[in-house]
């Protein structure tokens, strides 16, 4: 590992300005340190940002803020996220061990780099590493990597569970830089691959993530988080579905639907959810709306079984909250 | 070196405040074994994966070689050495002998430290809740039914988180 040195900061604009100045965050450290251990990240400045506040779930009468230093075990075990949006839960639940959910962040998780081994791996060529390289996935390896949202440049998934759950659940993120704060609809906060892998976010310089909003009216829904993997716990997801259901009478008033492990974004399935809407939610509906989610889905030769996959982890995560209402 | 890339720390380790200068490259997990001479607590993958490093951090289980020794200035670590009480083995330990939780021996530590932390958490649940709730230590001797028994001896019979 290189050498580098370590600040704490006492506050968010301490934070910034040392970020502008080209300082690295850490916060939970487990996705830093790991690609620090791997030769893949080597920050000369080591900004520590666990001391300055935005820790805590705060519950209001329109939604809840979750600070960004918030720990994943603190969010799931809190009593108005276990209530009202059992689908961040059941993403946290099921993310790494306990041991990391005690340790990582709610603004790590979301920035958290890609598993794409090449990305990884120091020798292969990287667009996303190093800009320019190629893809080694592509003509590779790429069991693990995206079937939805990728380009010629880049073709990896982003590994969060709980980005897709805050998808569905209509999440903002909450972002502070030099100029104050803004507030950005997390689905809008990724950016595809396109021609700039590297480029991940719209996160500008020096800018922190403070906080996640969950809007009430999103509690409102019936929900759930399923994730298929290669062993039954502590692993990434190859297909993940995150849905949230509100229904009338047994017909569907509104739906969100969000999958993970299939696409270079969290990634909304907004047809999916338009053919829910105004319907029986039942076998007929649930069946259309699963197929619709690999619309446009392009697989790379070893990631081809994902395309099934998709529509089978969407189909059952929307039987299995029929079943549950 | 460089002003900055090595730090004078102060931990609580098994209740005792302990200062050492540490590289900020020196992982909690390091600086435990090398500099602290706390050698109970095993490197396995040094990334997370393994389960073999786990302590408690301000009484939560955590993997200790993906922290920075630097990053624990003023908190209390409890490793499995300090677990036994007035020479007598914490109640985990006792049931992990009872019921031949260990083969090799090797992910031992971290097994009991996660499991203390389930304790200290106040985490509980169906065996196969525990099972989940433990899958962040793994056995290469494949010990888990036993190391589930002896857990099951010591958490109360009652569903938790
Ligand atoms: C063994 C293992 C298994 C895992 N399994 C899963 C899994 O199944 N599902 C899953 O979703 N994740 C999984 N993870 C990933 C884990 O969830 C992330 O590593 C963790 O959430 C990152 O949070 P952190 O606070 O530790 O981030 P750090 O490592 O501290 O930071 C990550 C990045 O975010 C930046 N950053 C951190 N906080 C902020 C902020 N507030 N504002 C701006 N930038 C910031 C840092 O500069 C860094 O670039 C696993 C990790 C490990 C080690
Ligand atoms: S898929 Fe993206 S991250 Fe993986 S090798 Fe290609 S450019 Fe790199
Ligand atoms: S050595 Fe820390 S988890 Fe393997
Ligand atoms: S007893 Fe050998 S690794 Fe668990």
């Amino acid at each position: 590992m290189n050498p580098f040195r370590y600040r704490t900061a006492a506050d968010p604009d301490a934070a910034i300005g040392a970020a502008l100045g080209g300082a690295t965050f850490i916060a939970g450290g487990t996705d830093l340190i790991q690609l620090m251990q791997e030769g893949i990240a080597a920050p000369d400045l080591l900004m520590d940002i666990n001391g300055i506040g935005y820790s805590g779930v705060a519950s209001d009468l329109d939604g809840i803020r979750i600070g960004a230093l918030t720990r994943l075990a603190e969010v799931a075990d809190d009593p108005t996220v276990r209530a009202r949006f059992p689908l961040v839960r059941e993403a946290i639940e099921s993310t790494a061990s306990g041991q990391v959910r005690n340790m990582a962040t709610v603004g790590g998780n979301l920035l958290q780099k890609t598993r794409c081994l090449y990305f990884r791996d120091r020798a292969a060529p990287c667009n996303k590493r190093a800009p320019g390289t190629g893809c080694s996935a592509f003509e590779g390896q790429n069991r693990i990597n995206a079937v939805l949202g990728a380009s010629a440049h880049c073709i990896a998934t982003h590994p969060s569970d709980l980005a897709v759950a805050l998808v569905a659940a209509d999440a903002e993120v909450i972002l502070r830089g030099p100029a104050g704060e803004r507030t950005v609809l997390l689905e809008s906060f990724y950016r595809l691959p396109e021609d700039r892998p590297d480029i991940e976010t719209v996160l500008e310089p020096g800018e922190l993530i403070v906080g996640v909003w969950l809007p009430i009216a999103a509690a409102a829904r019936r929900s759930r988080y399923v994730k298929v993997r290669d062993r039954a716990s502590f692993e990434w997801a190859l297909a993940s579905c995150a849905a949230a259901i509100a229904t009338d009478g047994g017909e569907v008033l509104e739906a969100r639907l969000a999958v993970g492990g299939v696409a270079t974004k969290p990634w909304r399935l907004a047809r999916s959810e338009a053919a829910l809407v105004g319907r029986p939610f039942g076998p007929g509906a649930i069946r259309e709306a699963a197929a619709l989610a690999a619309e446009g889905a392009e697989p790379r030769g070893r990631n081809a079984y994902k395309v099934p996959l998709l529509v089978a982890t969407v189909e059952r995560t929307l039987m299995e909250l029929r079943g549950a209402g | 070196m460089p002003d900055g890339q090595s730090l004078d720390i102060t931990i609580t380790v098994n209740g005792e405040a302990r200062t050492v200068v540490v590289d900020t490259r020196t992982t909690l997990l390091d600086a435990l074994r090398d500099r602290l001479h706390l050698s109970g607590t095993k490197k396995g993958c040094g990334l997370g994966q393994c389960g073999a490093c786990t302590v408690l951090l301000d009484g939560r289980r955590i993997v200790s070689c993906l922290t920075f020794a630097v990053m624990a200035e003023g908190k209390a670590v409890t490793t499995i050495e300090g677990l036994a009480q007035d020479g007598s083995l914490h109640p985990l330990q006792a049931a992990f002998v009872e019921h031949d939780a260990f083969q090799c021996g090797y992910c031992t530590p971290g097994q009991i430290m996660s499991a203390a932390g389930l304790l200290s958490e106040g985490r509980n649940g169906t065996d196969d809740e525990i099972r989940d709730l433990m899958s962040g230590n793994i056995c290469r001797c494949g010990a888990y039914t036993n190391i589930l028994a002896a857990i099951r001896d010591v958490l109360p019979r009652e569903s938790g988180r």
